[in-house]
């Protein structure tokens, strides 16, 4: 009967042992616990966590120029950027790749991307891109006057139509895929011939990137469609190799009456030597300073952004320093810091005396005086920055009211915007309540006996509050400056508005470059940094204190 | 205890009150002096006229009324002479000022917040104290009035015309609360804010208040972890939530339009809508949980003794008891949306353009004062939130945790 006598586990009511029944009652809870947050959690994920994620990851990311040059990218990674400057065998894989980019218009935006690392570079891409076809047009000519029939789709269709050549054909729709990021849907159409890749593997190639685009971007048919300028000279690559002369002699495939007839008039082609005809386009393009940044940023992902963010840059001789006029980013670092600094201190000055009245005062009063805070702190952003925009501007109230009292003269107004100060001003006035807000719930738990105990053992005003009081508020400074300093650091609207040129803050720069130079790497790598500061002094705050102690006014 | 002054004692009149009020008197003497570019004159006319005044406030037999109305009029009447509308108020003003200091050291009443035994010295720096703290409100408040009174301009232009500061009526209009209210470019954002800003609070209020729920309960793991992620959209500066929504959502846009077959519109305000929610939803955790710390766990136990299901449970016992903190924390999301202009810049297109966004372009580009227009609009509003967060709060003393007493 009794509970003494009884040995072994512990009985819950239905004969399970308690601890068991326990441990399953606790399980249960916890999974309702996670249930119920669950669909929170991955709705912040997913809209939230992963889009920081993807930012992230753009400020490394770098796949532009491997999906835009990518077996040009995979040669000058091998070799040196002088020996890739002389390599003919380059400029002929360099000429099937830009002529693919050209075509899919990749070309003017990898020419921009290494614009941000080399200027000057993306007038080279820009101008090359006509040009190649001109190249191929003079092929195309020869062989029109060698066969009228070889520039015909036809032609083409049943020379390339068969079987065997599947895996040229795949590789060149990864390319293809990876350069437009178009997937490839239903029928091509068109199979590549095993034979004719063997005979011709330059005109396959060539002739593969075009079927391929024809099919997939343009959506029109392969079999009856004359194919790109740069298929012609690619062929040509081809038949001017002794080896493929003789075994066009001996093919006796369709279309092998129009390749002998080429092979037979091989004098009158123009001479293959594309290094030669990239050099014309542009001496830029043999000059071993281009290649040796094709080989830098060839990689898939790159640290340049990054080092751009800190007015480095990554140069084929390492990690340079950028030169004096082009340094920006560590300035507007320092500026955003230093700004945000002053603002927060500014804060803490005029925040501290009106917490420590709103704490002292009988609540009444307190509660009347407590709308006077929260009043700005849920007007708009916008509202409060045009009101200063209005107060500061040169027009505006404040100078008005200082000529009409004769302290300014008319013509020698004060300039109060458009600099550091209108954004000092301005932001202090917009996080001021941050400021208030915490502090006052700080000291409101201070006892004001401990003021009076202080004074009554004989310290002077100042010493009971500087030795009593202000200890004890120090959590409420700390609290209310990291509050002040991380929404001032990512402030964007009011620098934007009333900060003009010296008052803009890094913040600023990341939306210039978001919407108007589209260096979204940049973008990318400079929010990395602030995020960086922000999660930081986030884990400060954490510590100090609590992110379940966040308190808002309201 | 010489020092300790009796609640109904009179400062000295010759060598206090005198003196004082000479002083204020000449430097708004100064100030209106330097007006007319003689501010010495000014000064040493104020200081006259002030003690004249102190001394009339402090031996004649008039009433306070009849004696600050007497100082009022006939400041104002001074101003007069200037000529203009801005003289009169500013002599109005003036007198209201000077005679309610007078009377406020001539009858002793800059003591009667402290405590008798104050010294003198913390006297002053009481008062002192008081006027900084007075100055500091007048920053906080301030700066939204010239706002509203320049929305009732008659002119397009930002500044103050010299007809509204003769107070005359041909200065004034409505016109741009007309323009505000009948052109397209200011209620189509307008429309489009009371469509967006609503649909993400519900999204943010009823995710977060579940979740919030979850969190308060004992034993909840990787609590910390949880509450990081949670509370991180508060946390990260809007440019960079923005920048990552803007490289995330727009492949997702248009991957939704060629797959789901949706129009671009839709699939816009459907980007904007959940970006906005994420943005709230810290907001609601924070008031939320903040509520539930004094919520009693029995109140549920014993509903569901008594047969309720959890549901019922949820909607009669323990909904209507945080309710007052679901709903503030649903102002605080509809606010963040309604007043948020980075990430729809970032991730809207034009068609989903909000009124914050409206006024930031306008603003940047300075196209008219509608912009002032609808910034009062939005006060009034805010006054409207604030006020309903003021009463919940008052009515509820379980919103523990919420700073304002």
């Amino acid at each position: 009967m009794s509970e003494t006598t009884q040995t072994g586990p512990m009985l819950s009511a239905d004969g399970v042992p308690l601890k068991t029944s326990l441990a399953r009652a606790l399980r249960r809870q916890k999974t309702r616990a996670l249930l119920l947050i669950a669909p929170l959690l991955a709705f912040v994920i997913i809209t939230f966590i992963i889009p920081i994620a993807s930012m992230l990851f753009r400020s490394v990311e770098n796949q532009i120029v491997s999906n835009t040059l990518p077996q040009t990218v995979a040669i000058v990674g091998d070799t040196t950027a002088q020996e890739a400057s002389m390599d003919e065998m380059l400029f002929r894989v360099l000429y099937l790749d830009m002529y693919r980019a050209v075509e899919a218009k990749a070309h003017t935006r990898l020419g921009s991307r290494l614009n941000y690392e080399k200027s000057g570079i993306s007038s080279l891409f820009r101008t090359s891109g006509r040009k190649l076809e001109t190249v191929g047009e003079d092929f195309e000519d020869f062989f029109k006057d060698a066969d009228s029939g070889m520039v015909k789709g036809p032609f083409w269709h049943e020379l390339m139509q068969g079987e065997g050549g599947e895996d040229l054909l795949n590789d060149r729709l990864g390319l293809l895929t990876d350069l437009t990021s178009l997937e490839a849907s239903g029928d091509l159409g068109f199979t590549l011939s095993g034979e004719a890749a063997a005979l011709l593997p330059w005109a396959a190639r060539a002739y593969a990137d075009w079927a391929l685009f024809t099919a997939i971007v343009d959506e029109k048919d392969v079999s009856t469609k004359k194919p790109w300028a740069g298929v012609y000279a690619a062929l040509a690559l081809d038949l001017a190799d002794p080896a493929t002369q003789s075994a066009v002699a001996a093919y006796g495939g369709s279309g092998a009456a129009e390749l002998q007839a080429a092979v037979a008039n091989i004098a009158d082609m123009p001479a293959t030597e594309f290094r030669a005809y990239f050099e014309d386009i542009d001496d830029k393009w043999v000059a071993p300073e281009t290649w040796a940044l094709l080989k830098v940023f060839g990689s898939q992902y790159t640290s340049g952004y990054f080092l751009n963010a800190v007015d480095m840059k990554l140069t084929p001789d390492g990690i340079e320093q950028r030169p004096d006029n082009e340094r920006l980013y560590l300035k507007l670092f320092k500026r955003t810091l230093i700004m945000s600094m002053v603002i927060t201190v500014s804060c803490i000055v005029l925040g501290y005396p009106v917490a420590w009245l709103l704490a002292n005062l009988p609540m009444r009063s307190a509660n009347v005086l407590m709308i006077l805070v929260l009043l700005p702190f849920w007007t708009s952003l916008l509202v409060r920055t045009s009101a200063w925009k209005v107060l500061l501007q040169q027009q505006g109230v404040i100078n008005d009211i200082l000529v009409w009292l004769g302290f300014v003269a008319d013509d020698s107004r004060l300039i109060m915007m458009n600099n550091s100060t209108g954004t000092i001003i301005a932001m202090t006035h917009i996080l001021l309540p941050f400021m208030i807000l915490p502090l006052y719930s700080v000291m409101k738990t201070i006892p004001p006996t401990y003021l009076r105990a202080a004074k009554s053992l004989g310290a002077t005003n100042w010493t009971a509050f500087w030795r009593v009081y202000f200890p004890q508020s120090v959590p409420g400074i700390g609290a209310g400056s990291i509050l002040v300093f991380i929404l001032a650091i990512g402030y964007y609207i009011t620098p934007e508005i009333v900060g003009g040129t010296d008052g803009v803050f890094i913040s600023n720069r990341i939306a210039y470059h978001i919407s108007s130079s589209l260096n979204w790497g940049l973008a990318a790598a400079l929010g990395t940094i602030l995020l960086a500061v922000v999660m930081l002094l986030y884990w400060l705050y954490d510590r100090i204190v609590g992110i379940d102690n966040v308190k808002l006014g309201g | 205890m010489a020092d300790v002054k009796p609640q109904g004692f009179r400062p000295p009149f010759a060598t206090f009150t005198a003196p004082l009020s000479a002083l204020l008197a000449a430097l708004f003497g100064f100030v209106v002096g330097n007006a007319y570019g003689e501010p010495w004159t000014g000064f040493v006319i104020g200081a006259i006229l002030g003690a004249i005044i102190a001394f009339a406030i402090d031996k004649l037999p008039f009433g306070r009324t009849q004696s600050r109305l007497g100082t009022i009029v006939i400041l104002g009447l001074a101003g007069l002479m200037t000529g203009s509308a801005g003289g009169v108020v500013s002599g109005v003003i003036i007198g209201a000022v000077l005679s309610w200091f007078i009377y406020w050291l001539d009858r002793g009443e800059y003591r009667k917040n402290v405590p008798v035994y104050y010294t003198a010295g913390q006297t002053l720096w009481h008062n002192s104290f008081m006027l900084i703290c007075g100055l500091i409100f007048f920053f906080l408040i301030a700066p939204l009035m010239p706002v509203m009174w320049l929305s009732f301009n008659a002119q397009d232009f930002f500044t103050f015309t010299p007809e509204m500061l003769n107070f005359e009526a041909a200065g004034y209009s409505l016109k741009h609360y007309r323009d505000f209210l009948t052109t397209e470019e200011w209620m189509i954002p307008l429309k489009n804010s009371l469509i967006i800003a609503p649909i993400a609070t519900v999204i943010s209020v009823s995710f977060g208040t579940l979740a919030a729920i979850g969190l308060s309960q004992s034993h909840v793991p990787a609590r910390r972890a949880i509450m990081a992620i949670l509370i991180s959209p508060m946390i990260v500066p809007l440019i960079i939530s923005a920048t990552g929504m803007f490289f995330f959502y727009a492949p997702l846009g248009n991957w939704i339009e060629t797959n789901l077959g949706l129009s671009q519109t839709f699939v816009g305000y459907v980007k904007v809508i959940l970006a906005h929610a994420v943005l709230g939803v810290p907001f609601v955790i924070i008031t939320v949980t903040a509520t539930l710390v004094g919520f009693d766990n029995s109140l549920t136990r014993a509903a569901a003794n008594m047969g309720a299901n959890p549901v019922t449970t949820f909607f009669r016992v323990q909904m209507p008891l945080i309710l007052p903190g679901v709903i503030s924390g649903g102002l605080f999301a509809f606010i963040t949306s309604f007043d948020e202009v980075v990430v729809v810049l970032f991730v809207g297109s034009a068609r989903q353009q909000t009124l914050p966004w409206q006024m930031f372009t306008g603003l940047r580009e300075q196209i008219s004062p509608t912009i002032l227009a609808a910034a009062t609009i939005l006060v009034v509003i805010s006054i409207m939130l604030l006020t309903t967060v003021e009463l919940l709060r008052r009515r509820s003393e379980r919103l523990r945790g919420l700073s304002p007493g």
